[in-house]
């Protein structure tokens, strides 16, 4: 574990961003996510760990509406981001991810010019008025991902004929652009390879900055590298959340330290 | 013998053949299975190929080839000079053989001996009313030459349907007992079997080659002769259709092509506005059930056969359009109109752009719609700008299809579009089409030696290079669309 | 590094103009979908109601029911009762018997004072003598005594009774007039006179233009099956092993591609371009007679190949490998794997495939017409195997041969025969769907 950093978590404790309350997902007949409490928190890196099929990725992509896609996905509970309630009736699901972006396991561009993949989520949320402006979202978000210099010349190249590094660096760029407050990433780097794995992670650590980041991962080295707070799902139960560096060196449940030591996975 | 009797006996011979291979295999090794190189039944096999399959290749081949060499053959003995003014070859050899028909029939009545036939001359006896007793109707009187003709014809007909039985029996026989005597318990009877087959399998594919040369072989050859009867350049950069059959036509493609491109441009945008919106609406917004019920329902327009499409535009659609948009508007009174026909059409293929459609949509990666929902694009934001630009290869390639369908289509036009051939942008007024006139100049009796029916192939060859073109083209277009995503 | 200033506390309970006019934007999207869907629906429900509300009436027909006397004097003049004797005894003759015995009843019961027994006689159709002939020849006993025969009525009756003749028209009309209009109504109320079910529709042999009462589809749905079973016997083991070759043996080279790219085409090429083959190939290269069933079948098959190739190998592909590799690991050679093993399984897709291809070939005009069978026959076809040579019709093309005629009671006729078209069309198709269904597999 890296002292430095962890002396620097203590001093960015924030506020809550998003905050969850006995959250209960059903798949058809299977319960995946059971009564699940967290305190998501601003400017923090969040992450999320388990076994596979723990509900994980179930649980991130409530936190943005994505299982609204899926018709036999039934949320019950609530989800509050910034103290109102996502679930709500009165909610448009656009609005909201528009302040909550996503990141995908596996990178997909849309299959336009890197330019235009940056500049759909201004364009579509009206977030510009000229040209001009919006050649400096695309700019700024394609800097923040650390895409700029590696593509600055060809703008106007598919996105889709970019290594896979850069093509989830894209991704991530494309949802930087709408300026979002959570930005979600569900394994991010599972299909790139080490070096680009730890671009992107050098990456979000920079993101932090500006977002809450919640990142689902299988890698538990990612998790203590690029996480301050972390939680343990297990069978869709929230089992441990805390401190990176505690659930590492001193996890309270035996559950999460059979996972973190090997036994269960 | 008649084909169909050869045939029945040298299958028989073939299935006797499968036994007796079988039984001799067996028989060889004393009933000992495990002494042979393969199972009993491939022995059989061998012999059951080797015995059918060759003679019945020898008896279509003779079949085709037969009526070629006699017509030729027999032709020759009929001078020039005795063919009747204004007519032709073609239409004295029909005689010939509707004569030799009619000999066969007095024969078949008992009418008449084989040796009498032989000694009848056409100038001392009335063939014409003989013939009209057994139902056989000629024109005019017989010329010596053709009667005689018609009885060569017969002859060298019957001496050819007993070569063939000949041939066709010792071909079979021979397999026969060539696959017989070959038998041997290490004879690998199972790999020869099994490479005969291949090679059926492969002389089945081939049948596809051989239809498309067969197409291009008959357009091109009957082109060739129109273009040596009426001048290339008339049909290509002159305006009018005005085919006479007297002589004097005036075959410009130009009217057809126009009334073509009018009906199929009416149509496609009928079909892809509405095709389109269906097949978006079934695959990205329609619940399940939706979409069982409704695909199916739409697919039901593609199975409908034309012709009643094309009744449909007759009776229904046509006086309709007359009734209470031509006339009211003064746009003219037929109700058949470039605007029957193309509407019509694009209910017609409504299904082919929707269907296509639907596969290539669906064909779009489920992360692209995730992508785009995660930035908080509406549904209608990600279908079209993300989904419909993915798609587009594909849908372009659907549209194409759509395009050679309703380009090819023929009864909807015959029934629905007119005869008319004219240069006009009145949508209400008839116009006709390549494949109307396709089928008004090769209908009725056709005599394949005036341009007024040759026209037809040149029209012909005209449609089918323009579907291949869009066809190929789309194949090629929906080919790579699909690699993208695989 | 700016980034764009959003208007500051954002609550997502209140939608902003903007996400208002997408979503309006959304739903007026989905609008146009769900039209799009409803147009195609509308039209289908247009198209069949239109077909079936014109061509019902066909399959009723309007029939007098006379009792008529077989005088033997006309009809057996030498008394033998000899078949080949009353042979003699022409059409003309029972036509007078016909005439003559309604004459009787309108006589007998003053239906209609005045009017002539030419008149009278109008009102029977032309078809309906050749039919009393027959029956008289098939049974001389009958001669001498009263029968109660259905007559049919003539054209212009039957359509008066099905509202397509008017009293108005029949004014203009030389077939008819409005008197004789009246007096089959009077006959109607007699009971004499009714609309009965027509079986004629399915058995009869096409008639001439002055007889749409008696034209019926028999001899075009005799020709239909031949067609249809001759094509199935080439096109669905020829289909079956050029798929076979074509998924499982060819090598992957240029040529196995432009055999593909071929088969693909075929498959799009306008039907009429196979007619145009056909009269070229088979009937004047070959010499293979005009109108025949054989050479209709030989085009429609070399059309429905192509369309049977393509869903086989779709098939035959679906196949998992695993089952491949299974058989070739317990040493079965390829050909034993693939007629053992692949085949049967693919079987319900190939049929599927070959019933939908099939049940195209039935509803395919354009063709045809070219091979000359848009003749008039009115024989039926011999039985087979000689048969398939005599000259036929097929259901398609007799619908179209019918919509050229200017008697309007063949468009009624045209419909009738559509809905016996379209019932073939859903018996396949349906069956296709139940094996579909029962046998569908997912791997």
């Amino acid at each position: 574990m890296n002292n430095m950093r962890l002396t620097e978590r203590a001093v960015q404790a924030t506020d809550t961003k998003i905050t969850a309350r006995k959250v209960q997902v059903h798949y058809g007949a299977s319960h995946a996510i059971k009564d699940v409490d967290i305190d998501i928190l601003d400017k923090t890196v969040t992450a999320f760990i388990g076994p596979s099929g723990c509900g994980k990725s179930t649980f991130l992509r409530c936190l943005n509406r994505m299982n609204d896609t899926i018709a036999i996905c039934r949320v019950e509970g609530a989800i509050l981001l910034d103290g109102e309630d996502i679930y709500d009736k009165k909610v448009d699901p656009v609005q909201l991810r528009a302040r909550v972006g996503m990141v995908f396991q596996k990178p997909n561009p849309f299959p336009k010019s890197i330019y235009d993949n940056v500049a759909y989520g201004p364009k579509i949320h009206g977030l510009v008025r000229n040209k001009a402006e919006l050649d400096e979202v695309v700019e700024s978000a394609l800097r923040k991902a650390a895409l700029w210099n590696e593509v600055k010349d060809r703008l106007n190249a598919p996105g889709t004929g970019l290594s896979g590094g850069q093509q989830q660096r894209l991704c991530i760029a494309r949802a930087v652009a709408t300026s979002p407050e959570v930005l979600l990433m569900d394994e991010p780097c599972s299909a790139l390879d080490p070096i680009a794995t730890a671009q992107v992670e050098e990456l979000i650590d920079e993101l932090r900055a500006n977002f809450s980041v919640v990142i689902v991962t299988h890698s538990m080295q990612q998790a203590a590298r690029v996480s301050q707070r972390t939680a343990f799902f297990h069978l869709g139960n929230l089992v441990e959340f805390g401190e990176t560096g505690q659930i590492f060196t001193n996890p309270r449940d035996p559950r999460t330290e059979s996972y973190i030591t090997g036994r269960i996975g | 013998m008649t084909p169909g009797l050869l045939a029945l006996i040298v299958l028989a011979l073939a299935c006797g053949g499968f036994f007796l291979g079988r039984f001799r295999a067996l028989q060889m090794v004393g009933k000992d299975l495990r002494l042979l190189h393969s199972l009993p039944g491939y022995y059989g096999q061998t012999v059951a190929l080797f015995t059918g399959v060759p003679a019945l290749a020898l008896m279509a081949v003779w079949l085709l080839v037969q009526p070629i060499v006699i017509e030729t053959r027999i032709s020759s003995m009929i001078p020039e000079a005795d063919l009747p003014q204004g007519s032709s070859r073609d239409l004295v050899m029909a005689d010939v053989r509707r004569i030799a028909y009619g000999l066969d029939t007095i024969l078949a009545r008992g009418a008449m001996s084989e040796a009498s036939l032989s000694e009848m001359r056409a100038d001392l006896s009335d063939i014409r009313s003989r013939m009209a007793d057994v139902g056989v109707a000629l024109g005019a009187d017989v010329q010596p030459s053709v009667f005689e003709a018609a009885k060569a014809w017969r002859h060298t007909t019957g001496l050819a349907r007993v070569g063939m039985t000949a041939a066709t029996l010792a071909v079979a026989l021979a397999g026969f007992g060539f696959a017989t005597f070959r038998i041997r318990p290490e004879f690998r009877a199972r790999n020869v079997s099994e490479t005969f087959l291949r090679w059926l399998l492969i002389a089945a594919s081939l049948v596809a080659i051989g239809t498309t040369i067969g197409i291009v072989l008959s357009l091109v050859f009957q082109t060739v002769h129109f273009f040596q009867l009426y001048p290339a350049q008339e049909f290509f950069f002159s305006l009018t259709w005005n085919p006479k059959f007297g002589g004097g036509s005036e075959l410009s493609i130009w009217p057809l092509v126009w009334g073509t491109l009018y009906v199929s441009a009416i149509a496609l945008a009928v079909a892809v506005p509405v095709g389109l919106f269906a097949a978006i609406y079934l695959a990205e917004y329609a619940s399940k059930k939706v979409r069982g019920i409704a695909k199916p329902l739409l697919e039901v327009l593609a199975g409908i056969p034309t012709i009643v499409y094309g009744l449909f535009a007759l009776i229904t659609v046509g006086p309709l359009l007359r009734d209470w948009v031509a006339q009211p508007l003064g746009l003219g009174s037929s109700s058949s109109s470039v605007m029957t026909a193309g509407l019509v059409m694009g209910v017609m293929i409504i299904p082919f752009v929707s269907s296509l459609s639907d596969d290539i949509i669906n064909a779009v990666p489920q992360s692209l719609r995730d992508g785009s929902f995660a930035m908080g694009a509406t549904q209608s934001e990600t279908v079209k700008q993300v989904i419909l630009p993915a798609a587009l290869p594909g849908i372009v390639g659907a549209i194409l299809l759509a395009a050679s369908r309703a380009i090819g289509e023929t009864m909807i036009v015959v029934l629905g579009a007119g005869a008319a051939a004219k240069l006009s942008m009145n949508p209400f007024e008839a116009m006709t089409t390549v494949t109307v006139k396709i089928v008004s100049q090769l209908t009725g009796d056709t005599e394949f030696a005036s341009p007024e029916t040759l026209v037809a192939f040149a029209l012909g060859l005209t449609l089918f290079v323009f579907t291949l073109v869009l066809n190929v083209l789309a194949l090629v277009i929906v080919r790579k669309y699909r690699e993208q995503y695989e | 590094m700016t980034m764009v200033e959003t208007p500051a506390p954002r609550s997502l309970y209140t939608a902003d103009a903007r996400t208002k006019a997408r979503n309006a934007a959304e739903k007026r999207f989905r609008i146009y979908g769900i039209a799009a869907v409803a147009i195609g629906l509308l039209a289908l429900v247009v198209l069949l109601s239109s077909v079936l509300g014109s061509g019902l009436g066909a399959f009723r027909q309007s029939v007098l029911s006379l009792p008529i006397t077989l005088d033997a004097k006309a009809l057996d003049p030498k008394g033998h009762r000899d078949p080949a004797e009353m042979a003699k005894a022409t059409t003309v003759t029972y036509g007078k018997l016909i005439t003559k015995a309604l004459e009787a009843v309108v006589i007998e019961k003053n239906l209609a004072p005045g009017m002539k027994s030419k008149q009278i006689g109008e009102l029977i159709s032309k078809e309906a003598p050749a039919g009393l002939r027959d029956m008289v020849l098939a049974n001389p006993s009958l001669v001498g005594t009263t029968i109660t025969y259905d007559v049919l009525a003539s054209g212009r009756v039957d359509g008066f009774f099905k509202g397509r003749v008017t009293m108005e028209s029949a004014a203009l009309d030389s077939n008819i007039s409005p008197e004789q209009l009246q007096l089959a109504d009077k006959l109607r109320a007699e009971g004499m006179l009714k609309l009965a079910f027509n079986p004629g529709f399915l058995t009869n042999p096409d008639a001439s233009e002055l007889r749409p009462e008696s034209a019926g589809l028999g001899v075009a749905i005799l020709g239909s099956i031949y067609m249809m079973v001759i094509v199935l016997c080439l096109a669905l083991p020829i289909g079956v092993a050029a798929s076979i070759y074509l998924e499982e043996f060819a090598p992957k080279n240029r040529f196995t591609d432009l055999i593909e790219v071929n088969v693909a085409n075929l498959a799009a090429v306008p039907s009429i371009v196979y007619g145009i083959l056909g009269l070229a190939a088979f009937i004047n290269f070959a010499g293979m007679p005009q109108s025949s069933p054989l050479v209709g079948a030989l085009v429609l098959t070399l059309m429905t190949l192509p369309r049977i190739i393509i869903p086989t190998r779709a098939a035959l592909n679906a196949v998992p490998p695993s089952i491949r590799e299974a058989a070739l690991g317990v040493g079965a050679s390829k050909t034993q794997t693939i007629f053992h093993h692949v085949l049967p399984l693919a079987v319900p897709g190939i049929l599927t495939g070959a019933i939908i291809g099939l049940a195209q070939a039935l509803g395919e005009t354009a063709p045809l017409l070219l091979i000359g069978m848009v003749a008039f026959v009115k024989d039926y076809p011999g039985a087979p195997p000689e048969g398939v040579l005599d000259p036929a019709s097929a259901i398609p093309v007799q619908i179209y041969n019918w919509t050229q005629r200017a008697d309007p009671a063949f468009v009624e006729r045209a419909s009738g025969a559509i809905i016996v078209l379209l019932v073939f069309l859903l018996v396949m198709n349906s069956l296709a769907v139940i094996l579909r269904r029962k046998f569908e597999r997912r791997w």
